[in-house]
């Protein structure tokens, strides 16, 4: 047992891996002000300044300072970097230099050589010989046994960005196991757990012993990792700064290992809270040194990279991580769990300024102490770089209070808990095989089958309904499909054992599939049912325009007529995916999110009945359509309010942009109308927002002058990004966007 | 019935806290700087019943928090006295706080019956000179000045409004005088000055009328801080919008 273990109250953490129970018992809450904050000391601000040249260096060169094209990227495959070593107080870079990026090629390694080409160089001849010629891929895998019928949901955007070329994600490693245990500690666990799983030897059984096996070969490779940076990671963190270095270092091995689209880092901070209270109470720390050890974490995440080809940028725009951090929510026992360390971690929006990553996810509770929401409405205010989430909401539904989020929006029970990612399905355009006698509207392909052409081109109601819910029962059933093979064969190919390392052994599983599109949807159902809608005919008979006689409300203005069809296509559209059988028995899940897809789902559908022309991008998430919700902010909230969270369990959604001038007059009305705002909206039981407080005016300025907003950051769907660098259609569809004003 | 011209569900200028704003139909001034030009004619808007009104405030109790509510603008909302009197007792009687904000230029029965429900009124003068008054709205002033007196008889909180105009309403002399007539007036528990903005022009390009301001500019910050010091001398709580 270490020295600084000793001194923890005890309990079922120290007979079991039990972080939970930890915390628990050992939590500070904290009710104080922010009052107590540090700046950023001189070694932070050098530090950053550092890595904001290397940054600049980065977006000049094509967004990608350097690559290492020789060395395929392992928990151990490169020497340790650093950006000043002499200034680091918290170690590790994924690779032996400031923002150079590792090929991960199991993936796939026709994605690497193209990511690779676009930047100028080639991937080494050795590696490309091992990748095509010796060791097959993820990639490979999945398009031996795609079936005709998905590929071509896939390549005509029924399905998008299903993560059969690139690395899952989502799964959330419980990374404070390393600090609290140690290496030696968590082997000898896997090891009895290995040791149990006997037979029969099932499929199931020998897949789950290999995947135990894989854990425990890289718990010995984080113990090496350790060694390069003269870190003794076999045993437990005995100090504050231990602790965050530890936690570190699990994360960084994930990082070396996989290039999932997301890669949580859970709850860390009321856990590192515990550790900073010891030091402080001890005499061991100042409060300076124990923000500075946070500025320094989280200035090490914020140059966490990944190598990826320019078109993933179309799904996922402006190179995001999602290192998503959960900060706040309660405790069971009626606790909050706001430490001094939940505002140390939002405080580094100041010390080190705005930004993307780590993506700060604040557990919303109306019963959170006040000067903690007041203190995360200036935030918001200042930097637009918070999102929040429903933390009643999804402690009593899905019963647990020690989660994270994953990816954008998704609730996981840290260490209990893993999802596979499922990317989305476009609904807009499945409603279109309704009325296109189940072939797509852009292609003419025949999609569906048994759909019957209509009676009339006016379009009626309940013809169209029907035909649509065949369309969402086929839809639904090759979705699934393709999610049981891509999970299969990561788990194969690509499977994520420094990651499963740090979570139980056959933990609970969920896939979490999303919808785009849902605003559409209502609309165009709200039009086709209150006023008349005339579908207009190319000569292959396809939709191509819809002509509107007549008024019909539209989501966003908190009116059930159209609201309550948005509520009736999400649940039914779970219900279907919830009766089909999952790989691993996972639970299936569903979320109502676009990330930045929400443009080229556009993109990639015709017009739709709601007078959408062809080509216009969805709104995301389950935001309303631009321009549409015409009685302000609040009645836009409850349309999307109305959305039940229990029949989409992944999350829904919901970015909110306003001026500041419309929260009030002066600095203290808007941080009070703000947080009056969140608590209403999460007492409807709303699931997520994002809070942007910015000027049109500011983000014009800075599409014109991007070297003037190196960390100009602002919230999209479920993420937020560095507002330069997305692409311009991607920024003028951001400003599109209803910027909430009252004015 | 009550003819809605439009609703702002997030209100953060007009009352307290977070307020559900219902714009009405119809004005009886015709204001040279009238931000809503398309609220003025009588003609228009979209007939809504007390219970739609009432269902929408109840769909936001949520978000006015301790201090929200609703406030009735437009237009000017006590045109439609005799049709509000239900809807604000019936908001009144669920616990709604009420605000109406008018140019004070109506005082009848209905208005009475109106008032009785109401927390506070946000009361717009738009000049203390009556021959500005005139050139300002197109109607003279008496009226809101005795509407003023009966709100200080029956002790009903105002909260007064005044929109500085540059060239047509920011006098010092002017605002001396405006001072001096409230000062005394227990009643008035804030004024609040309402900087001029160009944002209703195009509303009149797309009526077909003439936007007489277009030679006037938004307030610089030293007019608004040169009128805020004067204000200051006769009010306790000054603010600017």
């Amino acid at each position: 047992m270490s020295k600084i273990n000793e001194t923890f109250v005890k309990g079922a953490w120290n007979e079991q891996v039990n972080v939970r129970d930890f915390v628990q018992k050992n939590i500070t809450p904290y009710d104080g002000d922010s009052s107590f904050l540090c700046g950023p000391t001189d070694r932070t601000k050098k530090l950053w300044d550092i890595c904001l040249e290397a940054i600049k260096e980065e977006t000049a060169n094509n967004g990608v300072r350097s690559i290492d094209p020789e060395v395929v990227s392992s928990i151990t495959s490169h020497e340790a970097g650093y950006i000043q070593k002499d200034l680091e107080l918290i170690v590790g870079l994924q690779t032996d230099e400031l923002l150079k990026r590792a090929m991960k090629p199991y993936g796939g390694i026709a994605v690497v050589e193209k990511a690779c080409r676009e930047q100028g160089l080639e991937v080494s001849d050795r590696v490309k010989d091992i990748f095509r010629n010796y060791a097959k891929t993820h990639n490979d895998g999945v398009f031996d046994v795609y079936t005709e019928e998905i590929r071509k949901y896939r390549s005509l955007g029924f399905l998008t960005g299903l993560p059969d070329n690139y690395a899952r994600g989502r799964i959330i490693g419980d990374y404070r196991r390393l600090a609290l245990y140690g290496i030696d500690r968590l082997v000898e666990a896997k090891k009895a757990d290995l040791v149990n799983l006997l037979g029969p030897m099932s499929d199931d059984k020998i897949r789950l012993r290999e995947e135990v096996a894989e854990q425990i070969k890289a718990l010995i490779q984080i113990k090496e990792l350790g060694n390069k940076y003269g870190l003794d990671l076999s045993r437990p963190a005995e100090s504050a700064q231990e602790a965050v270095q530890w936690v570190y270092m699990a994360y960084l091995a994930a990082v070396k290992e996989q290039d999932g689209a997301a890669m949580s880092l859970g709850n860390v901070s009321s856990f590192l809270d515990i550790y900073m209270e010891y030091d402080l109470a001890q005499g061991n720390i100042t409060e300076e040194l124990a923000q500075e050890f946070i500025d320094q974490f989280v200035m090490k995440l914020r140059v966490v990279r990944h190598l990826r080809m320019n078109a993933y940028n179309e799904i996922f725009a402006g190179d995001p991580t999602w290192v998503t951090e959960a900060i706040g929510g309660k405790l069971m026992d009626g606790r909050h769990k706001i430490t001094k360390t939940s505002y140390r971690f939002l405080q580094t929006l100041y010390n080190l300024g705005p930004s993307p990553e780590p993506n700060m996810t604040v557990l919303w509770s109306n019963s959170l102490p006040e000067n903690f929401k007041a203190f995360c409405a200036q935030v918001s205010i200042d930097t637009s770089s918070i999102q929040y989430e429903n933390d009643d909401l999804m402690t009593q539904t899905r019963n647990s209070d020690d989660y994270g989020i994953a990816c954008c929006v998704s609730f996981q029970e840290i260490g209990k808990h893993i999802q596979f990612f499922g990317a989305r399905t476009n609904l807009a355009k499945a409603l279109l095989l309704a009325i296109n006698g189940g072939r797509c509207e852009m292609s003419g392909k025949l999609i569906v089958e048994g759909i019957p052409p209509l009676k009339s081109d006016k379009l009626d109601f309940d013809e169209v309904m029907a035909n649509y819910k065949i369309a969402m029962k086929e839809v639904a059933r090759v979705y699934n499909e393709s999610m049981n093979i891509i999970h299969y064969m990561h788990d194969k190919y690509y499977y994520e054992k420094a990651q499963m390392a740090f979570v139980d052994t056959n933990p609970r599983v969920n896939l979490a599939y999303g919808m785009a599109g849902l605003s559409i949807v209502a609309d165009s159902l709200s039009a086709i049912k209150h006023a008349n809608v005339t579908v207009v005919r190319n000569e292959e008979g396809l939709s191509s325009e819809f002509l509107i006689d007549g008024e019909f409300p539209c989501y966003g203005n908190d009116d059930d007529r159209v609201d309550n069809l948005a509520v009736d296509v999400s649940t039914h559209f779970n219900q279907l995916l919830s009766g089909l059988q999952v790989y691993k028995n996972a639970e299936p899940t569903m979320s109502i999110l676009t990330i930045t897809s929400n443009v080229v789902y556009g993109l990639k559908t015709g017009a739709t009945p709601d007078g959408r022309a062809k080509g216009v991008p969805f709104a995301p998430g389950a935001n309303p359509m631009h321009g549409r919700d015409k009685n302000g902010a609040i009645a836009s909230l409850n349309s999307v309010a109305k959305l039940d969270y229990k029949n989409a369990l992944d999350g829904i959604s919901n970015t909110f942009s306003i001026i500041p001038k419309s929260l009030g007059a002066d600095a203290e009305t808007r941080s009070e109308n703000l947080v009056t705002m969140m608590d209403a909206y999460f007492s409807k039981d709303a699931h997520h927002l994002n809070v942007n407080v910015l000027n049109r005016e500011l983000l014009e300025d800075a599409m014109e002058n991007p070297n003037e907003y190196p960390q100009l950051t602002i919230r999209v769907s479920g993420y937020a990004v560095n507002f330069v660098r997305l692409t311009r259609e991607q920024q003028l569809e951001v400003i599109s966007r209803s910027f909430h004003s009252n004015m | 019935m009550l003819r809605v011209h439009s609703i702002e569900s997030l209100g953060t200028y007009d009352g307290p806290g977070i307020r559900l704003v219902i714009f009405l139909q119809g004005c009886n001034f015709k204001c040279l700087y009238c931000a809503n030009a398309d609220t003025i004619t009588a003609k228009g808007g979209s007939e809504t019943t007390v219970e739609e009104l009432v269902s929408m405030a109840n769909n936001q109790k949520a978000f006015f928090g301790k201090k929200g509510g609703v406030t009735f603008s437009g237009g000017e909302p006590l045109l439609q006295a005799k049709q509000l009197v239900p809807v604000v007792k019936a908001l009144k009687e669920a616990g709604f706080h009420i605000c109406i904000d008018t140019n004070g230029s109506l005082l009848n029965d209905d208005v009475k019956a109106v008032l009785e429900h109401t927390d506070i009124v946000l009361l717009d003068v738009k000049h203390i000179n009556n021959e500005k008054h005139q050139l300002l709205t197109g109607k003279k002033n008496d009226n809101t000045l005795a509407f003023i007196d009966y709100l200080r008889s029956i002790d009903k909180p105002v909260w007064l409004r005044y929109v500085l105009v540059p060239g047509y309403s920011d006098d010092p002399e002017h605002l001396h005088q405006l001072g001096q007539h409230f000062q005394n007036f227990h009643n008035i528990e804030k004024l609040e000055i309402q900087p001029y903005h160009e944002l209703g022009a195009h509303k009149y390009e797309h009526m077909g009328w003439e936007y007489k301001l277009k030679h006037v500019k938004a307030n610089t910050p030293e007019q608004l801080d040169a009128a805020y010091a004067i204000l200051k001398k006769y009010f306790k709580d000054v603010v600017i919008n």
